[in-house]
């Protein structure tokens, strides 16, 4: 009975020992999905439209997938990947695109158009207030100056009326 | 009477300031290039793929072949080195099903026209990736000269619409052919190139 409780331990510590390195070896080289999904969320499909890599169930992108995985398991940095992906499939693929050249118009001119309308925008407003003080001075001074030119036209009219029926009597 | 008349009030009106005439147009100037950037675009995607009669002079590449191939002893391609000859020009991709269906009788018609030598086809896969092309390759036993369309520029230049794509080049570069979608049959594709001789 004995010698078989220290054969059991034997072969229980064998095993123990026989997995270790195993273990080891597949926990030195384990890329995660969350690794992957890293970087796939930096690059878009390059055959579907806009559609991040991360989310693009078709059978190109899981290769693509599966291609940053392996590149990972080879040492490869994020940027060595992303910029694997532009030799190979174009700027297209990054979900920014990098800052040169034609591309420094996504950057700059969405910012000046913004500018332009708020300028646009402040000068209107301020035009449109100064006309109304204009306007609102304009009634103060006729209303000081010429105080019937306030009546409305109606009743403009009928005293005009009146008026020159008066003068026809007169004559 | 008259003395209540306000004098004219129009002289007192505060002078307007305008916009600086060089915000004018460069504001001007801004929106004009933009419209015309749009344009381009616009234009460029109704233009679709090219047709038969462009010219390729203006749009010349080379293409890397995949490890294993070669065309002339270079591992590469240029497409003004195949004047002279009629180039079968084929975009494929791996995760392309109608690719696969006509992969055989590409590498039939290649096998056929080889021994010539007057009729070169050329593989160019479109955004793949490397094992998965190699892995299609062998599996198709392709044997012409292929190679990845790398930064997409090939097709780009040929403004593809999706693939399979086919481009048959007369000696002189010119396209005379389009197929879009994949041949049904070895004679089919044999039929083309013999009318383009």
């Amino acid at each position: 009975m004995k010698k078989l409780n220290i054969l059991i331990l034997l072969i229980i510590l064998t095993s123990l020992l026989a997995a270790l390195p195993v273990s080891a070896q597949e926990g030195d080289n384990e890329v995660t999905d969350d690794e992957v999904n890293a970087i796939a969320r930096e690059l878009f499909c390059p055959v579907c439209e806009n559609t991040p890599l991360d989310v693009c169930e078709t059978q190109a992108c899981k290769q693509w997938r599966e291609l940053i995985r392996t590149k990972l398991e080879e040492g490869w940095t994020e940027e060595e990947i992303k910029q694997y992906f532009v030799d190979n499939y174009g700027a297209r693929v990054l979900s920014e695109p990098p800052k040169k050249g034609f591309n420094l118009l996504v950057y700059f001119v969405p910012p000046i158009i913004i500018l332009i309308g708020v300028v646009i925008l402040f000068r209107a407003f301020k035009e449109w207030q100064g006309d109304n003080d204009y306007e609102d001075e304009d009634i103060e001074t006729l209303e000081a100056t010429e105080p019937e030119t306030s009546e409305n036209d109606s009743d403009a009219n009928d005293y005009m009326a009146q008026f020159e029926e008066e003068l026809k009597k007169t004559k | 009477m008259t003395e209540n008349i306000p004098e004219n009030t129009s002289s007192e009106t505060p002078p307007k300031k305008g916009m600086p005439l060089w915000a004018q147009i460069t504001g001007w100037g801004v929106m004009i290039a933009l419209l015309l950037i749009v344009f381009v675009g616009l234009q460029r995607a109704r233009e679709g793929n090219v047709q038969a009669g462009a010219e390729t002079a203006s749009f010349d590449f080379t293409l890397p072949l995949f490890e294993g191939y070669e065309y002339e002893g270079k591992d590469e391609v240029s497409l003004t080195d195949l004047r002279g000859k009629i180039v079968v020009l084929n975009f494929w991709a791996t995760w392309c099903v109608p690719c696969q269906q006509e992969a055989d009788e590409m590498e039939e018609a290649w096998q056929h026209y080889q021994p010539d030598g007057d009729v070169v086809f050329i593989g160019v896969d479109y955004v793949d990736t490397e094992p998965e092309a190699l892995a299609y390759l062998e599996e198709y036993g392709i044997t012409y000269p292929n190679g990845p369309d790398m930064g997409t520029e090939i097709s780009q230049a040929f403004r593809i619409q999706g693939v399979p794509e086919t481009y048959f080049l007369d000696r002189d570069g010119v396209v005379q052919y389009v197929q879009k979608g994949p041949f049904a049959t070895t004679q089919q594709i044999i039929g083309i190139v013999e009318s383009l001789k």
